[in-house]
């Protein structure tokens, strides 16, 4: 099995932009630039790779880019069955699942994503400059169990994700004394990470906790810089075996464990279901699995270098904290004031290339990628000597996780 | 026709076969929940099995309307057009239900008086003939609980 464990061997993205910036590609030629970088990164050439793997309803479909990418063949095409940023590190997952079983040998992850050049999201479609419907407003058919879900919570005007999430952070709060003051800076650390990052879109932009404390109110307590950016770009990792590993110039990164999943009863998670149970409500519904994570590698939170971990929004960061065990339940607060997640002289270094607030949100692929980059040494905000790296992908959603390591 | 909060220009419910009861229900101002009729087990939102027993049957209880909030947001971007601002959304633990909690909004309050433990009853708006939705204020002061 040691020969077929699998390893991340090449990383690539295309530019980043602020959303609707780009224009002049289409999003799936974007995925294509960013397979195609991620491959050469590698060392390895298009013709070596036989599957591709992604995440949140990619519009870009593995058999159309198998055939553009000329692959000699498409031995495995996956899909993580979830909506929304949880599932990218269950991507890599899965990815690994097929290399270390011999479904395949070279698997592409992608993400591409020109909101753009589709629908934005936070607005489930709605144009709040259209007036309304002449005809009566009335029951509608859902077409799908999302919609049905979601269709509890859309008459209430709840279709907003900086909405949906101050929930359970202003239960935290409540519950914990967390303050606004807390979660931005948490949100001026990580901008301070982006301003080495010349791939982040806000890197040239310094922010201070007066910036976020002065920034509009969304929905409370979500300010403006608690939320994450909204972009335009595809980045993409390449998984292969320990030995195809060996064989490259780069360092592979080792998979050392990978996790997905979602806590009895969390379906979609407080976005649509109010009845999580209580004790799950102000956390980031990741605890069950970041036991099974650890469990796995057979690590502790203790053992980590540096985390790229999903920020969506400010709070469900800090929830994460808690959820993979770095300090204790309601801690989470006092953790960021300590200064914890500072690339410079922080216990826990987090988003070294800014994170989805301040590099780039490309549903939280390019967490992945920096995972890499930072056991590589080729992070912007390098953490020296770093072994071991916690990536997450979204959470107050089903979510994923991968343990990378560099032995 | 009663009174209204939120225009007409908001997201009507989608509902499936599974859901629709609830919405016929409120349609006749009755706030309910489904309940598991092996297990009394209440659920929500509605779904085709008990998920503690794994029973198939349920029927729908009345709850009587009165909660307390549980969790809120202040929403200052709208969805709808025409829609004042800011908007509540909360979350409330319905009394009487089972321990269970609905996704909704606080009307005919001010947003800088409303806290987690707010004692609050349901207020129908009639969005149209055949569609009205359970929104919450806080409970009055002459109608003690």
């Amino acid at each position: 099995m040691s020969g077929r464990k699998a390893h991340i061997v090449g990383v690539g993205e295309t530019r980043y932009t602020r959303w609707g910036k780009i224009g002049d590609v289409t999003e799936h030629a974007l995925a294509c630039q960013a397979i195609q970088r991620a491959v050469e990164d590698a060392g390895l050439s298009m013709d070596d790779v036989d599957g591709l793997a992604s995440f949140a309803e990619d519009r870009n479909e593995a058999v159309f880019l198998a055939a553009e990418l000329g692959l000699p063949a498409l031995r495995f095409a996956n899909m993580v069955w979830m909506p929304g940023g949880g599932g990218g590190c269950a991507a890599v997952s899965n990815a690994t699942m097929a290399v270390e079983t011999g479904q395949a040998e070279v698997v592409v992850v992608y993400r591409s994503l020109c909101q753009g050049q589709f629908f934005r999201f936070g607005t489930g479609g709605m144009d709040a400059t259209v007036p309304a419907d002449p005809a009566p407003p009335t029951v509608r058919q859902a077409d799908s169990m999302m919609l049905a879900s979601l269709g509890m919570a859309m008459p209430y005007g709840l279709l907003m994700a900086a909405a949906a999430y101050a929930l359970p952070t202003r239960r935290h709060m409540h519950l914990y004394g967390t303050t606004s003051e807390q979660l931005g800076l948490l949100a001026v650390t990580f901008r301070e990470h982006a301003s080495r990052n010349p791939r982040a879109v806000m890197g040239g932009r310094p922010m201070t906790l007066e910036d976020h404390q002065a920034s509009p109110m969304i929905a409370d307590p979500h300010r403006l810089f608690d939320c994450c950016l909204e972009s335009d770009g595809a980045c993409a990792v390449v998984v292969t075996t320990a030995e195809r590993a060996r064989d490259l110039d780069k360092p592979g990164v080792e998979v050392l464990a990978s996790e997905q999943g979602a806590p009895k009863g969390y379906a979609f998670g407080p976005f649509t279901n109010a009845n999580i149970p209580d004790a799950l409500y102000a956390t980031g519904g990741c605890e069950e699995m970041a036991d099974r994570l650890w469990a796995k590698a057979g690590l502790g939170p203790g053992d980590v270098d540096v985390a790229q971990i999903y920020d969506h929004f400010t709070g469900c960061v800090l929830m994460q904290i808690e959820d993979y065990g770095f300090c204790k339940r309601g801690e989470g607060g006092p953790f960021i004031e300590s200064g914890a997640l500072a690339w410079k002289g922080g216990s826990l270094p987090t988003n070294t290339h800014g994170g989805s607030l301040s590099e780039a949100y490309i549903h939280g692929l390019n967490h992945v990628v920096e995972g890499v980059r930072s056991l590589r040494g080729e992070s912007t905000s390098p953490v020296e000597n770093a072994e071991v790296c916690l990536v997450t992908s979204g959470a107050c959603v089903p979510s994923s996780a991968v343990l990378l390591g560099r032995r | 026709m009663s009174e209204r909060f939120f225009p007409d220009s908001m997201p009507a419910p989608l509902a499936s076969a599974t859901t629709l009861p609830w919405w016929e229900a409120a349609a006749e101002h009755r706030l309910v929940v489904q309940r598991c009729t092996s297990c009394e087990h209440t659920r929500h939102p509605p779904a085709p099995i008990c998920p503690e027993c794994r029973s198939g049957e349920s029927d729908w209880k009345e709850v009587s309307g009165r909660g307390e909030v549980y969790t809120f947001t202040i929403v200052h971007r709208p969805i709808a057009a025409g829609q004042e601002l800011p908007y509540l959304v909360a979350v409330i633990a319905l009394e009487g239900s089972g321990g269970l909690r609905i996704i909704s909004n606080l009307v005919g309050v001010d947003p800088g008086e409303v806290a987690i433990g707010l004692p609050v009853e349901v207020v129908w708006e009639e969005m149209s003939a055949d569609l009205a939705i359970p929104r919450f204020r806080p409970v009055s002061e002459e109608e003690p609980r």
